[in-house]
């Protein structure tokens, strides 16, 4: 892979991260005062003033926004009002459960959304076919929450086999990451399929064929790897929400993540979580995109920028 | 005035053979390949969807280091004919009937794997687009070793090695560093040079190319028929060609067989069929070549009108509504009758002045 692509994608993560950053000073300015909504209503206005003039509020916006991007440069992201500690801690350690949660839930929806899409395609026009089909339907329009709700009133009132909220054991795990994980994997299941369906019918794949290659090889050796770049977008998308993503979700089994400490932070306009989870939830999508756009290049050798490879 | 405009190149081209293919069937297999034998015998195919037939009774047989080709114009049945040789008719589209035997072997009563075995082995196939009939994503010499590796268990190290053997054989230069390229970075023609590594890599008795050519411009195709006919001078691989270009025809074939409308309506030796055609198809299609034929589309300007639809095919000779010579007699069906020599038409009339 040649340094000038890596390069360019670099520049554009890059791009994508200041415009993020800069987006979250002009909401936070733009949401009002913070100092007003910091303290109550009947504060002296001596003591505002002096709180503006403490937070640097009383100096020129690009004084600010320069002092506001160089305290997230030494990893200053502000104080939580509610934890009265800093953002970036009360945030970090939240973290981990999301990740645990995320990454069950991506692998439910790789295995079920990528094997799902493939068996489906193999046996086009099959009961197989049609019954995976109706499954994606009723995953893609079935609300999360909903799902969620629908799990613990089976699993956890009425067989009583698992809990309905909380963190601990593995047990916990099942009902939020199968609530995560298979409605996404209805998303991935349909993307699979049709790119699949779509090589399949690729003059190569008849090569394939007349050179005797078995069924298996004929799959795993030519046509996944051209059906992967649909795939890997979409499984991409679910990855850069790995962290901020889990919103709905975690509220509903009670589990302590990102997710969950952003919905209440809005609702307590605890500012500096706010900004710091939108941050991390960029810095994600960034990272995973950077991530993407590689394994396109790695596997479509047409989307490189050719080292000027001779052609002949 | 009969038509004879092209210089062939020396009768009897099929001389002594240097190299000669591996017989079919070599671990124990039900047949053994005599010299006598045809490398490929279809008897009767007849290919068809839903209620209609695409191809109809249709025979032939190619000899050793023989070049049979099909000619007709779009839509007559070339395609289905060599997918059906090589067992890769996909559904909608079966065969009906008919036999499809290599050298001795009957193909059409193998199971998947034992076809499947065969495929790319004892016979292969070269298509139309050769950029698109290459893995996009995969290195070409990658492509040409894998039938090596899924058919004589080679190493893919090994397989690579003669791989670049093969590439080098096929003219491409540097085939080393060309392996390594992917498809889009190589031009048509030697995209097709690739296709055609492959189609050697096992050295089988048949390799059919259906309108291999067609796709590339004049000079390359010129490049790719020679070699062609060198590689198969020193293999002595039969083949079997489609084209809808006289030309091509004159340069590369022994025998030719001409399609309409899913059927053979004359065979014979190139020779007899450039100097004496006997059906007024084949005669039309030679009087095309005098008149600009468009050889992009396959449609003969000269005949006027068009092939009918496999479903709405006309009772008795399909030729008949645009045959200057048809009459009443051309409302029962015309069988493929011998003329002279090896030539047979499937005329009422043939050879019958216009
Ligand atoms: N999958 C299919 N379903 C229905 N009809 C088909 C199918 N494939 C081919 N046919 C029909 O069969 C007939 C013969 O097709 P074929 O591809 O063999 O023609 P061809 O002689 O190779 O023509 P061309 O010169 O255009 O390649 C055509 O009328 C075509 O429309
Ligand atoms: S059988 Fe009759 S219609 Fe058909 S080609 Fe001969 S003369 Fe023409
Ligand atoms: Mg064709």
């Amino acid at each position: 892979m040649s340094l000038r692509f890596v390069l360019g994608k670099l520049l554009r993560a890059l791009l994508t991260l200041v415009l993020a950053v800069t987006f979250v000073f002009v909401v936070l300015r733009m949401s009002g005062d913070p100092v007003t909504q910091m303290l109550p209503d009947d504060t002296p206005a001596s003591v505002v003033a002096d709180y503006r003039q403490m937070w640097g509020l009383d100096r020129p916006l690009p004084e600010q926004y320069a002092r506001y991007v160089a305290g997230i440069l030494h990893g200053d992201f502000g104080f939580s009002f509610r934890d009265d500690r800093p953002a970036l801690d009360v945030v970090l350690e939240r973290v981990p459960l999301s990740l645990e949660l995320g990454l069950t839930a991506l692998a439910l929806t790789i295995v079920l959304g990528i094997g799902g899409g493939i068996l489906a395609a193999l046996k086009r026009g099959t009961s197989v076919d049609h019954a995976t089909m109706a499954m994606t339907i009723m995953g893609h329009s079935m609300p999360n929450f909903f799902l969620g709700i629908l799990l613990i009133l089976l699993f956890a009132m009425t067989w009583r086999i698992l809990p309905s909220s909380g963190v601990g054991t593995w047990k916990h795990l099942i009902l939020p990451a199968v609530t995560l994980g298979t409605s996404y994997a209805a998303t991935v299941a349909r993307f699979t399929r049709s790119s699949l369906l779509e090589v399949l019918n690729q003059p190569f794949m008849r090569t394939a064929r007349a050179k005797g290659v078995p069924f298996r090889r004929r799959i795993l050796g030519h046509a996944l790897p051209n059906a992967g770049i649909p795939i890997v977008t979409v499984v991409g998308l679910r990855l850069g929400a790995l962290i901020g993503g889990a919103v709905v979700v975690e509220p509903v089994f009670a589990w302590p993540g990102v997710g969950q400490l952003l919905v209440n932070a809005v609702a307590f306009r605890d500012l500096a979580i706010v900004q710091t989870i939108v941050l991390l939830i960029a810095v994600t999508m960034v990272v995973v995109n950077f991530m993407v756009d590689i394994t396109y290049g790695w596997l479509d050798p047409r989307i490189r920028v050719d080292s000027g490879e001779a052609t002949a | 005035m009969t038509v004879s405009v092209l210089t062939r190149k020396g009768a009897g081209s099929t001389g002594a053979l240097p190299v000669q293919p591996r017989p079919v069937e070599s671990r124990g297999g039900t047949a053994r390949a005599t010299a006598a034998e045809p490398v490929l015998a279809i008897e009767s195919l007849t290919i068809g969807t839903g209620a209609v037939d695409l191809v109809i009774d249709v025979s032939f047989q190619v000899a050793p280091g023989e070049t049979l080709c099909l000619v007709g114009e779009s839509g007559c049945g070339k395609s289905l004919t060599c997918l059906a040789a090589m067992g890769l008719l996909a559904e909608p589209v079966r065969r009906r009937a008919g036999s499809v035997r290599l050298a001795g072997t009957e193909l059409t009563s193998l199971g998947d794997r034992r076809l499947r075995e065969i495929r790319g082995r004892d016979m292969a196939m070269i298509f139309q687009d050769p950029v698109a009939s290459l893995n996009p994503v995969q290195r070409v010499g990658r492509q040409v070793a894998e039938a090596l590796v899924v058919h004589e268990g080679l190493s893919m190290r090994s397989a690579m090695r003669r791989a670049i053997e093969l590439l080098d054989r096929v003219g491409i230069a540097r085939p080393d560093e060309r392996a390594n390229a992917y498809p889009h970075q190589l031009s048509g023609g030697m995209c097709q040079r690739v296709m055609i590594a492959m189609a050697l890599a096992c050295r089988p008795k048949l390799i059919v190319a259906d309108e291999a050519t067609t796709a590339l411009d004049v000079t390359t195709q010129a490049q790719i028929l020679k070699l062609m006919k060198t590689l198969q001078d020193e293999t002595g691989t039969a083949m079997i060609f489609v084209t809808h270009d006289l030309s091509v025809v004159a340069e590369i074939a022994d025998r030719v067989a001409v399609m309409y409308s899913g059927r053979i309506v004359e065979t014979g030796p190139v020779d007899a069929l450039f100097d004496h055609p006997a059906h007024p198809y084949t005669r039309g299609l030679m009087d095309c070549r005098l008149h600009a034929l468009s050889a992009a589309n396959g449609r003969l300007a000269a005949i006027g009108g068009t092939v009918p639809r496999p479903a709405a095919r006309p009772i008795g000779c399909a030729f008949r509504p645009r045959c200057p010579r048809a009459d009443a007699r051309c409302e029962t069906l015309p069988e493929l009758r011998r003329l002279f020599g090896a030539q047979t038409a499937a005329c009422h009339f043939p050879g019958a002045a216009r």
